[in-house]
């Protein structure tokens, strides 16, 4: 029933052109290029590709019994009142339909089934109760009321390890181990412009406002020293993979980085007079997993934004030689920004310092 | 000094604040000596347009003397007499380039708001929501000018405030409107809204070559400035029915062009307005397009739309069956002020137009929630309030 992670990968793979965005992409959503409903869609597209093993069939096989059950015991409460030689329960055993036939169709229709297979468990468990407190009935028949539990009970196991497998899948669709980002920006003057400042890493933290030092170490190899999402300082030793003047800049971190990373950045000459665009590519994995990533995303820290908002920085050290901000303004209120809304003010590199030396 | 702040719907008040400084190295810093209460602060004042935060200092239509500079201003310094532009551009970006200043690349800090909401971001506007920047705005004694050297033009001696003030935002708004009507000799040119931008961009119009304008409103007052001062013809929209009165004035052609001068806020009689206004405050359509759809509706087959009004987010029920079947020209957009500030002031110059005609109202700068109160109402027949710090 287990889908071996490198399996549910290859699928993945092997699923091919109609998903044209990998899977450790799904960092871009938070760009906001999506509604909601766009992103449940695209969330639930890529479920389905990893989910579309058995425990989807088991978990249909599922939904159908319980659609199944649930009509019976809404439609012929009486034949189940006599098979189990109880009385008067026809209202309650109608309401226990009603739930049964509502977790069935959640399972065959919803967006997430796991959750559904969870509160399908949580029915068995009040089924096997109740049929527990049928046994104290005058005229229960013990036999078939023990016969009714066993096969609640055997669908139980098969509801629970199908919801833990789904759940599992959910999680798994959600916590790759890598994260990958690509962005890119035009930019109002040459590539080798933008190629110069950027090979100066020394540059990198003007722009970039986690960044907090890189130093040269040799031609190749470079000392980072980055701010993480919880305000832990993260250090690691870069080298430079491949390097072509004025067009790329390819990087991976070294053994016994803290953050494992890899990338790389070109600088295209754009059509028709628009200058360059200089294109990030960037993977790696995020501290503390995914679950420090996530809660960095809370902090407005997710990566792909935080990613476009340098580059936007970069754009406008280039172009204007400086990063126009509001820190400092007057306003109404206690602060000159606002906390609500200025969270990307706020994380600027201060601009007072001067830029006009080392940008063009 | 004094700044007029926002602080919820219906809620703006003077308080004192610390006065601006040079934050990056292309500012100025203007002693402000006249500025006005735009028609789109009363899209702020109603609360309609979001990313709002209390103590906002309101204004983007302001001017005065230049008090200080930064060290990358090269052709202001202190004493320099200014207007500034609403938007707030740097120059030297793809869209400043070309001229589109409104679309500025560099001039929004929280550009990546806006890129949510429009899928791009336009440029920065003073006092006028987060999403476009949170720039203190110029309803102040003092207000900073971002890249001053290309968002303010120098006024020379001999013309007074009130003449070239509104070169900040609404004459080139108008003036804007009319030019993307691609006027030929012999249009007619429709306008909806006879405010502050309606009456200027029917002036425009005429400056430009139309040979009849006509405006369209329901007050009174305004219908009169619009006749008298401006030289429109005029239809009162609660006394006829726009469509009917359009085709009738134009032999059932309808206008070569039409000007939505009215925006998010429009005023909507019978059922249409009841469904624009329960949906707009379930936060179902954010805006109240009914003048857009009035306007394609009217226009001449072949014709353009041009729309200076503002809206903000997602409309309903635009006939767009109408403006395909009738192969119509939409032309809109934030205005690309900073173009216009020497061709206009050159009008101005020369005795073409006195933009200030528009002025109904002079207040202290302390007595401005008085002036937006004013001018929501429309009482005392107010149509543009100029505030003196």
């Amino acid at each position: 029933m287990e889908i071996p992670r490198d399996l549910a990968l290859e699928r993945r793979q092997q699923s091919g052109p109609h998903y044209s965005e990998p899977l450790e992409r799904r960092g871009d959503w938070n760009d906001g290029s999506l509604t909601t409903a766009a992103r449940r869609a695209w969330d639930q597209k890529q479920l389905s590709v990893l989910v579309e093993g058995n425990e989807k069939t088991i978990a249909g096989g599922l939904g159908w019994f319980s659609v199944g059950l649930g009509l019976m015991e809404l439609l012929a409460p009486r034949t189940l009142e006599r098979f189990l030689g109880i009385r008067h329960h026809g209202l309650l055993l109608r309401i226990m339909g009603l739930r049964e036939i509502a977790s069935g169709v959640g399972i065959l229709t919803g967006s997430r089934p796991s959750s559904w297979l969870w509160a399908r468990v949580g029915g068995d468990v009040i089924d096997i109760a109740s049929l527990g407190m049928a046994f104290n009935s005058d005229t229960a028949k013990p036999a078939n009321i023990g016969l009714a539990c066993a096969a609640v009970a055997a669908v139980t196991v098969l509801d629970l390890r199908c919801a833990q497998e789904l759940s599992r899948n959910d999680d798994s669709a959600l916590s790759m181990r890598i994260i990958e980002v690509r962005k890119s920006i035009q930019i109002n003057c040459s590539p080798a412009e933008v190629y110069k400042f950027w090979r100066d890493f020394s540059n990198l933290p003007k722009f970039m406002s986690n960044v907090e030092s890189v130093e040269t170490l040799s031609e190749k190899r470079s000392h980072w020293c980055v701010i993480g999402p919880t305000g832990k300082r993260l250090e690691w030793d870069a080298e430079i993979t491949d390097e072509q003047e004025n067009r790329l800049i390819a990087w991976r971190s070294l053994e016994g980085a803290q953050i494992e990373n890899h990338g790389s950045v070109r600088f295209e000459t754009a059509p028709g007079r628009r200058g360059t665009y200089v294109k990030v590519h960037l993977q790696y994995s995020p501290p503390g997993g995914i679950f420090g990533a996530r809660v960095a995303r809370l902090f407005g820290r997710e990566p792909r934004q935080q990613i476009h908002e340098d580059l936007h920085h970069l754009k406008q050290i280039m172009e204007t030689g400086e990063i126009i901000t509001t820190k400092g303004q007057p306003a109404g209120r206690g602060s000159a920004t606002s906390w609500k809304y200025d969270q990307a003010v706020r994380r600027q590199v201060d601009s007072r310092s001067d830029y006009q030396s080392s940008a063009v | 000094m004094k700044a007029n702040c926002w602080y919820g719907k219906g809620d703006v008040q003077v308080v004192n604040v610390s006065e601006p400084e040079i934050l990056n190295n292309h500012d100025a810093v203007v002693r402000v000596t006249s500025t006005a209460i735009c028609g789109s602060d009363l899209h702020l004042y109603n609360n309609f347009v979001p990313t709002m935060e209390k103590g906002d200092i309101l204004g983007h239509e302001f001017m005065g003397e230049v008090v200080e500079v930064g060290s990358e201003v090269h052709n202001l310094k202190a004493g320099d007499r200014v207007v500034a532009s609403f938007p707030i551009s740097c120059g030297k970006c793809f869209f400043c380039q070309r001229e589109l200043f409104s679309l500025c690349e560099n001039s929004n800090p929280n550009a990546w708001m806006a890129q949510k909401l429009f899928g791009h971001s336009p440029a920065g506007i003073y006092g006028y929501t987060h999403m476009l920047g949170g720039f203190a705005g110029g309803q102040a004694e003092y207000a900073r000018v971002p890249f001053a050297d290309v968002g303010t033009v120098k006024i020379p001696d001999g013309l007074s405030d009130e003449q070239v003030l509104f070169l900040s935002d609404i004459f080139p708004t108008g003036y804007m409107a009319a030019e993307n009507c691609n006027i030929q000799p012999g249009d007619t040119i429709a306008v909806w809204g006879c405010g502050p931008v309606g009456q200027l961009a029917i002036k425009s119009a005429y400056l430009l070559g139309a040979e009849r304008v006509i405006g369209i409103d329901r007050f009174p007052y305004r219908l009169q400035i619009a006749h008298e001062k401006a030289g429109a013809e005029v239809l009162n929209y609660e006394e006829c029915d726009v469509y009917d009165s359009l085709m009738e004035m134009t032999g059932g052609l309808g206008p070569d062009a039409c000007i939505d001068a009215v925006g998010m806020e429009a005023h909507v009689p019978g059922v249409i307005g009841a469904y624009d206004r329960v949906k707009q405050s379930m936060m179902l359509e954010s805006d109240r397009p009914h003048v857009v759809r009035q306007a394609i509706i009217a226009c001449l087959k072949g014709g353009t739309v041009s729309i200076p009004g503002v809206y903000g987010g997602f409309d309903d029920k635009i006939p767009l069956g109408s403006l395909v079947n009738k192969a119509l020209t939409v032309k809109t957009g934030q205005t690309h002020v900073q173009h216009y500030f020497a061709p206009l002031l050159e009008r101005i110059q020369s005795g073409d137009i006195d933009p200030s005609f528009i002025i109904t109202h002079r207040l202290p700068l302390e007595e401005a929630p008085r002036g937006f109160e004013m001018f929501l109402n429309k009482e005392d027949d107010c149509l543009k309030v100029v505030l003196k710090p």
